[in-house]
């Protein structure tokens, strides 16, 4: 046996005793049914995002005028060639949500990537140099704070005009305050550990301090955030949607579809129930999965 | 206390000019000048645009118009609306008390039915009881309220017709404004079916409205029991044999109400975005609705003065709780 098997096997005997951190947190994670039912539903719906064209029977926005409201195949009237019924302008409702998922998904997850980087560097920032830079930052973010988040939202979209984009970015700074808050809290507790002191010691500079040392020990927190941050996220550009400030018909979003539908409550079930079933399930699957991702990275509050 | 009160007052005057700037700030980015978007599309000659301009003070330097801005405010004058040429302050405080009465009525419900969830939840623990609960709860948290009220309306107005679909009360009632809360004018002037049909239009809007914060009560309400029950002065108490549902209505609930009550606090802004989606969705008459309609009309005097007001509403109630808060827990007073 040459010097590097023994080597080698003596780090595998090693590993063998201690679990992978990843592998240790994965099965914390597999313990909570809830948030493995979350994780599931995730999954399938980036599946059918991803390939929505695919799936989806017919294209979202093409409109049929022999097919106006048709219900649900099960019901009376119903056909096969639209399972979930049509719209009143003869869409097909099945492809608008398969694609509505791929909408509400992008804008999870581009609206809170922007909110976290923005925020992870601002609440870095503030924790690190302090004085006029942290009094400043986190004024700005109480102020934001204290304004309602969807008040706030809506006066953000009034003035860029309504729209996806638009809807996408007034949200991403209603949630920035959360990030910079857990970020700065976490760099704050951070920075007077050994750990840190040693790397300033020798010779770290303050880039390097920031985003070498500090910033990987506070990703738990920042990532549990982030997870349920998707969820609001979703349900807030709904909420614009909804009300006629996020994305425009015939975009297929869950919240604009509602709109479009509130008319037909009377008439047509399904064209109220479906999107907003759809909104649900996906907030609910994202809720559930966070509230594992906590349970399963924070030590502290493990049962 | 004084000092206590007086370090939080410190941090909200602050942040109070910080949102009258913001608003400020928000209102000028939007493209062409408050009297061309007076005028609207019909135009104005040039003449008359110059001599608005200098009337409203818009030919000054920006620094001198938040000048001006801040002493109106300090009059109270928000402007007049663009649309109804009402001052805003007055159309404010005629919607608002619907608003309230609104708002009220989801955060009794919900604590009226969170609390004991909450607490039956906490003490038996794990049982199926318990999982029902919080699965309830976290399907609530993630409730798109606008579809939960639509849902409401379908199931109840129109399949089973017990309750309205929209408004404050039936149209064949008129009562005279004296609280502005419709629930006791009509008990004042003495009409029952009046305060029967306000009671019937508040039901669906008070179930919608209310659910957030009852899931939220409910959770914390679990977490903050299980914690005070796992302390020793509740096993002292059990030890001497304090009968046990006096143990958990008694000694554990008065120490887990203390993070319920912030929590309670917190949610005036939840509300209040919750309350814009209800009160377009069940048509009523309060300030959410209202500035949704100003924003469609494009009326910037009642979006910028209706946040403002709702903004400092909402941090004046958050310095009442936190000065209740330091009034009922000395440990926060003093660490502080």
């Amino acid at each position: 046996m040459t010097i590097e098997a023994l080597e080698n096997s003596v780090i595998m005997a090693q590993a063998d005793a201690l679990p992978h951190p990843l592998w240790e947190f994965w099965s914390d994670f597999r313990a909570n049914p809830g948030a493995v039912a979350g994780l599931v539903v995730i999954a399938v719906l980036i599946v059918l995002a991803l390939f929505a064209d695919l799936v989806a029977p017919h294209s979202p926005v093409l409109t049929n005028n022999a097919v106006f409201l048709r219900p649900p195949f099960w019901q009376q009237g119903g056909s096969i060639a639209y399972p979930l019924g049509t719209d009143a302008i003869g869409r097909d409702i099945l492809s608008r949500l398969i694609h509505g998922a791929r909408l509400s998904l992008l804008i999870g997850i581009a609206v809170v990537t922007l909110s976290v980087i923005s925020g992870t560097i601002l609440g870095l920032v503030a924790g690190f140099f302090r004085g006029v830079t942290e009094i400043a930052i986190m004024r700005l973010m109480d102020i934001t704070l204290t304004l309602p988040s969807l008040l706030l939202a809506i006066v953000i979209v009034a003035i860029l005009g309504p729209g996806l984009m638009n809807a996408m970015l007034a949200v991403a700074i209603v949630l920035l305050p959360h990030y910079v808050r857990i970020a700065r809290a976490a760099v704050i507790s951070e920075v007077s550990k050994d750990y840190v002191t040693a790397a300033r010691v020798a010779g770290a500079g303050r880039l390097r301090l920031m985003f070498k040392e500090v910033l990987p020990n506070c990703a738990a927190p920042l990532i549990v955030q982030a997870t349920l941050g998707i969820s609001t996220a979703i349900l807030d550009a709904a909420a614009l949607g909804f009300l006629g400030l996020g994305a425009q018909p015939p975009l297929p979003e869950w919240g604009t579809m509602l709109a479009d539908a509130r008319e037909f409550v009377l008439r047509a079930w399904w064209v109220v129930t479906l999107p907003g079933s759809a909104i649900l399930v996906t907030v609910l699957a994202f809720n559930l999965m966070g509230d594992g991702l906590r349970d399963a990275l924070d030590p502290k509050l493990k049962r | 206390m004084l000092r206590f009160v007086l370090t939080r007052l410190s941090l909200v005057i602050p942040t109070f000019i910080g949102i009258t700037l913001l608003v400020f700030v928000l209102v000028r980015l939007i493209p062409g000048d408050p009297i061309e978007t007076m005028a609207g599309e019909r135009g104005i000659d040039p003449a008359r645009l110059a001599l608005l301009r200098k009337e409203y003070g818009f030919d000054q330097p920006v620094l001198v118009q938040y000048g001006f801005y801040l002493s109106r405010l300090v009059h109270g004058d928000l402007g007049r609306s663009i649309v109804t040429h009402e001052p805003v302050m007055s159309e404010f405080e005629t919607l608002f008390p619907a608003t309230v009465e609104l708002s009220v009525c989801a955060i009794l419900f919900a604590l009226c039915l969170g609390l004991p969830a909450g607490i039956i939840a906490a003490v038996r623990r794990n049982s199926i009881f318990d999982h029902g609960v919080m699965g309830i709860s976290l399907t609530g948290y993630s409730m798109p309220i606008f579809w939960w009220g639509l849902l409401l309306i379908l199931l109840f107005s129109v399949q089973l017709g017990w309750t309205p679909v929209s408004g404050r009360i039936a149209v064949q009632y008129y009562i005279e404004p004296v609280t502005g809360f419709l629930l006791i004018d009509t008990l004042l002037s003495g009409d029952f079916g009046a305060f029967r049909s306000a009671l019937s239009h508040l039901v669906l809007p008070m179930i919608v409205l209310g659910t957030v914060p009852l899931a939220v009560i409910a959770r914390m309400t679990r977490s903050a029991m299980l914690e005070v029950l796992g302390e020793d002065y509740i096993r002292t108490a059990r030890a001497k044999g304090v009968p046990r549902f006096r143990v958990i209505a008694i000694h554990a609930l008065r120490n887990a109400l203390i993070p319920v009550v912030t929590v309670i606090g917190l949610q005036v802004g939840v509300l209040f975005t919750g309350a814009i989606l209800t009160e377009t969705i069940f048509s009523w008459p309060g300030v959410g609705k209202w500035l949704i309609e100003g924003i469609n009309r494009r009326d910037y005097p009642v979006l910028q003065g209706g946040t403002l007001l709702i903004g400092a509403i909402v941090m004046i109630v958050n310095l009442l709780v936190d000065v209740t808060y330091g009034m009922i827990n000395p440990r926060i007073r003093h660490t502080r």
